[in-house]
């Protein structure tokens, strides 16, 4: 129980920390929202209207403390740029961001723990040396590389998608998955190769610990050692990697987003820092937060799971 | 075993690889686009029918009061319409208004409302929404100036259910393209999310940083327009995403930028336009060494802007000399556009003059998101380097630029481009008066001030445009600035479509379209 409490408290505090220098941070950099909502051929008056409507003429500390009080009660606030609740803007984009969070993640587990395994086992054989060799090519390759590629080749050269043709999931639930297939593989290819030479790494650590010898020496098959003992201790490293990486695409996979067109969080968050629409920043900030420290805390969970030793520590 | 993973891998990547290839290849294809500016098909005009338009642009507002800026006001176009509109060849024709007459003092603008204009909503136009929208938009209740070319407004009445009087403070016999501004309907309060007006489309939907869609207004007013039932504007976020949507066929047309076009297949129709705007490499006038006319025009005569039109254009834009766009062909003076023709030893011989006979350092500002600004520096800081002066890039972000370059002024030069709200030459010219709180190059001269208000109060129209004229060439005289060049625009349409109409404003006319296939 004191394990869940620590961890609530850090939750609360991290989201609290992050949320209190994104605001100091966005108020130090020069811009102002209503400006750039009005346009160059905006009077003063209007530009003084929109301010105080908008609650910007307040003072630093008393607009900080509204949008606290305000989120505490489960409102966000309300866009500077859009005119309409940030909540609702959040909902609209939750869903394309998480199924596409969710679709790459398989992905990358469908293919990294075959190719990481299987390199480990074929390890100084020609097929591991052509395994590694991918690999390497795959982790020297930027990502954002090979989501214009996909948009090229999959797309305009071979229409295997409409590019742009993003299909609201509120329209048509297939056709929105299916078109999340290139995005998700665009997400999910430059992290394969990180999360196979993980665990490719750890399950070569560990074919050398004593164990495995013992077992071999009292007659287990490779193939039982290896699914039954190793990926078990091979998979802590893993797991964490995991973590990071689902805190990672849950945030927005900016880029891709960008460049297969989909509103996701992503895109909201970069047209949100432009416009200096602090109400969604700092909503879309602590979101984030909140994300990253469940998703590690629940890696951290599953690693108490796997390895009854981590349970005894806390 | 291990000889069998083996050729497991080799056969399932062999396969791969087969599947992958682009065997059969549809079109992509890198041919030149066909058709530039040439005349489109006169076909016969087919009604109905959906439009998908792509544009980098995000909406924000959408009451034309409250949102002036250029890029919202391309869709707002279709939606709203005041008592006047303006047509491609820059008149302003009758709209909400069937006919006015003006007082022979110009101190008052009578206007007799179209019998049968009704709003997207059905109800019809009345004078009172007229005067509820003009004492809106210039504040006569509030006090609070909404849209700054009505701030000669002093009143506005009805006279009777289809006759408005505008009052204004002082004669002005060229107050009529302001009234361009929008009629709303009078008391409705959600104009920000759900507009309603008169124009030819009416608002259906928006999705931020998605799509706008537009319907067909059932009730406008002109016969036979618009053609197509419904518009949806795609909002993507840069011009690459753009290409992509054309190529992959998820949109019908687009505005593209130049390096792009050449990448379309023959099945568009790339139609280029003026984009109504002025850019200029803007001098900060009262920062050294810029406070010195000399200096202002030494950098004039540095600057080619030739060759930034074929270096960043491709060709095809169309140089200026003034801040009045060349679309406005009554009012531009287009012979200032050779007033400064690249001479070098001119310019070093006017810096020695102003005492900087080894040129001088100097920064310039950019906004880091107009690609085409950047590029436009980075040649003009080859140029200045042959009379001496080092220029440095500074690129912000455009929320900087705007408030510090151009709100607060605080830069020694920055290149960006300016459009006009209205049709009337005043839109340019304003910004110039000494006291203008638009005044961003910080330009003053009591001549230019006293000039100005000399053409604002010209009851002739001859004498009229002979004094816009005078104050243009005032400017290039003093080198308030170095103005460049009209940027085109390009626009690419798919085949079968035609009745893409060009504006001397920053609009863009969805009603005009029409399939004919």
């Amino acid at each position: 129980m004191k394990f869940f409490a620590k961890k609530i408290a850090a939750l609360l505090f991290t989201m609290f920390l992050v949320s209190i220098l994104t605001f100091i941070a966005f108020n130090l950099i020069p811009g102002d929202p209503v400006q750039l909502m009005l346009g160059t051929n905006a009077t003063p008056q209007s530009l003084a209207e929109m301010r105080s409507q908008l609650g910007l003429d307040r003072s630093l500390p008393e607009r900080y403390a509204a949008w606290a009080v305000g989120l505490l009660h489960g409102d966000m606030g309300t866009s500077i740029q859009y005119s309409r609740p940030v909540s609702s803007l959040l909902w609209e984009r939750l869903p394309v961001t998480a199924w596409l969070a969710v679709l790459s993640l398989l992905l990358i587990f469908l293919c990294s723990v075959p190719v990481g395994i299987l390199s480990a086992r074929t390890n100084g054989t020609p097929v591991g040396k052509f395994l590694d060799s991918l690999t390497m090519l795959n982790l020297s390759l930027p990502g954002y590389f090979f989501g214009i590629l996909f948009v090229w080749v999959f797309g305009v050269l071979l229409r295997c998608f409409v590019p742009g043709g993003y299909v609201d999931w509120r329209e048509d639930f297939g056709g929105f998955l299916r078109f999340l297939f290139f995005p998700a593989a665009a997400v999910a290819v430059p992290n394969i190769a990180t999360a196979a030479k993980f665990l490719r790494s750890s399950v070569l650590a560990e074919l050398d610990c004593d164990y495995v010898r013992t077992a071999l020496g009292k007659g287990c098959g490779r193939s039982a050692i290896l699914y039954k003992h190793i990926l078990k201790n091979a998979s802590i490293p893993v797991i964490t990697l995991f973590g990071m990486m689902t805190a990672e695409v849950f945030s927005g996979s900016i880029i891709v987003e960008q460049v297969f067109s989909l509103p996701g969080i992503g895109r909201l968050l970069i047209s949100s820092v432009s416009a200096r629409d602090f109400p969604l920043i700092e909503s879309l900030v602590v979101y984030i937060a909140f994300f990253v420290v469940v998703a590690n805390f629940l890696a951290d969970v599953l690693i108490r799971c796997v390895d009854p030793r981590m349970r005894e520590k806390a | 075993m291990k000889k069998n993973i083996a050729l497991r891998m080799i056969s399932s990547l062999l396969a791969a690889a087969v599947l992958l290839s682009p065997a059969a290849c549809s079109s992509g294809g890198s041919a030149v686009s066909s058709g530039s500016s040439s005349a489109q098909e006169e076909k016969t005009p087919q009604d109905g029918g959906d439009f998908v338009y792509g544009l980098q642009t995000q909406p924000r507002h959408l009451n034309p009061y409250l949102n002036t800026s250029a890029d919202t006001r391309v869709i707002l176009f279709n939606i709203f319409e005041g008592l006047v509109k303006p047509d491609k060849d820059g008149n302003l024709n009758p709209a909400v208004a069937e006919s006015y007459t003006t007082s022979d003092d110009a101190a008052s603008y009578t206007f007799k409302l179209r019998p049968g204009v009704k709003f997207q909503t059905g109800k019809a136009v009345t004078a009172d929404d007229v005067v509820y929208s003009l004492s809106t938009a210039a504040g006569l209740k509030t006090g609070k100036l909404l849209v700054a070319g009505l701030k000669n407004i002093k009143s506005v009445e009805a006279k009777d259910a289809s006759t408005v009087t505008i009052h204004l403070k002082e004669a002005d016999y060229d107050f009529l393209p302001e009234l361009t501004v929008a009629i709303l309907p009078k008391g409705y309060t959600e104009q920000d999310t759900h507009p309603i007006g008169t124009g030819p489309y009416m608002f259906e939907s928006y999705s931020p940083q998605q799509k706008l869609v537009l319907k067909k207004n059932p009730y406008y007013w002109q016969k036979g327009l618009p053609h197509f039932d419904k518009v949806t504007f795609k909002l993507e976020s840069d011009s690459n995403a753009l290409l992509t949507d054309l190529q992959g066929g998820s949109v019908d047309g687009a505005s593209i930028a130049n390096n792009v076009a050449s990448q379309l297949g023959s099945e568009f129709q790339v139609i280029a336009s003026n984009s109504n705007s002025v850019q200029l490499l803007a001098l900060n006038n009262k920062t050294e060494p810029f406070n010195n006319a000399d200096v202002r025009r030494a950098v004039c005569y540095a600057v080619n802007p030739d060759e930034i039109i074929q270096t960043v254009d491709f060709g095809k834009g169309v140089r200026c000399g003034s801040p009045v766009i060349p679309g406005l062909k009554k009012y531009c003076d287009t012979s200032l556009a050779k007033a400064y023709n690249h001479n070098t030893a001119k310019a070093k011989q006017l810096l020695a003059k102003a005492g900087y006979p080894n040129g001088f350092s100097m920064s310039i500002t950019v906004p880091s998101n107009y690609t085409v600004h950047v590029e436009t520096a980075q040649v003009i800081v080859n140029e200045l380097k042959e009379v001496g002066i080092k220029a440095t890039i500074h690129q912000v972000d455009f929320a900087t630029w705007l408030s510090k370059a151009y709100h607060n002024r605080e830069y020694q030069s920055t290149i960006v481009s300016v459009d006009g709200a209205t049709l009337s030459p005043r839109s340019y010219l304003s910004r110039y008066v000494s006291d203008s709180d638009k005044n961003f190059t910080n330009y003053s001269s009591a001549a230019y001030d006293a000039l100005y208000r000399k053409a604002e109060t010209e009851k002739d129209e001859t004498k009229r445009i002979a004094l816009y004229k005078q104050a243009q060439k005032m400017l290039s005289d003093d080198a308030a600035s170095v103005y460049i060049q009209d940027i085109s625009n390009l626009n690419a349409l798919k085949n079968g479509i035609s009745g893409f109409t060009a504006y001397p404003l920053y609009v863009f006319d969805a009603a005009s379209l029409y399939r004919t296939k």
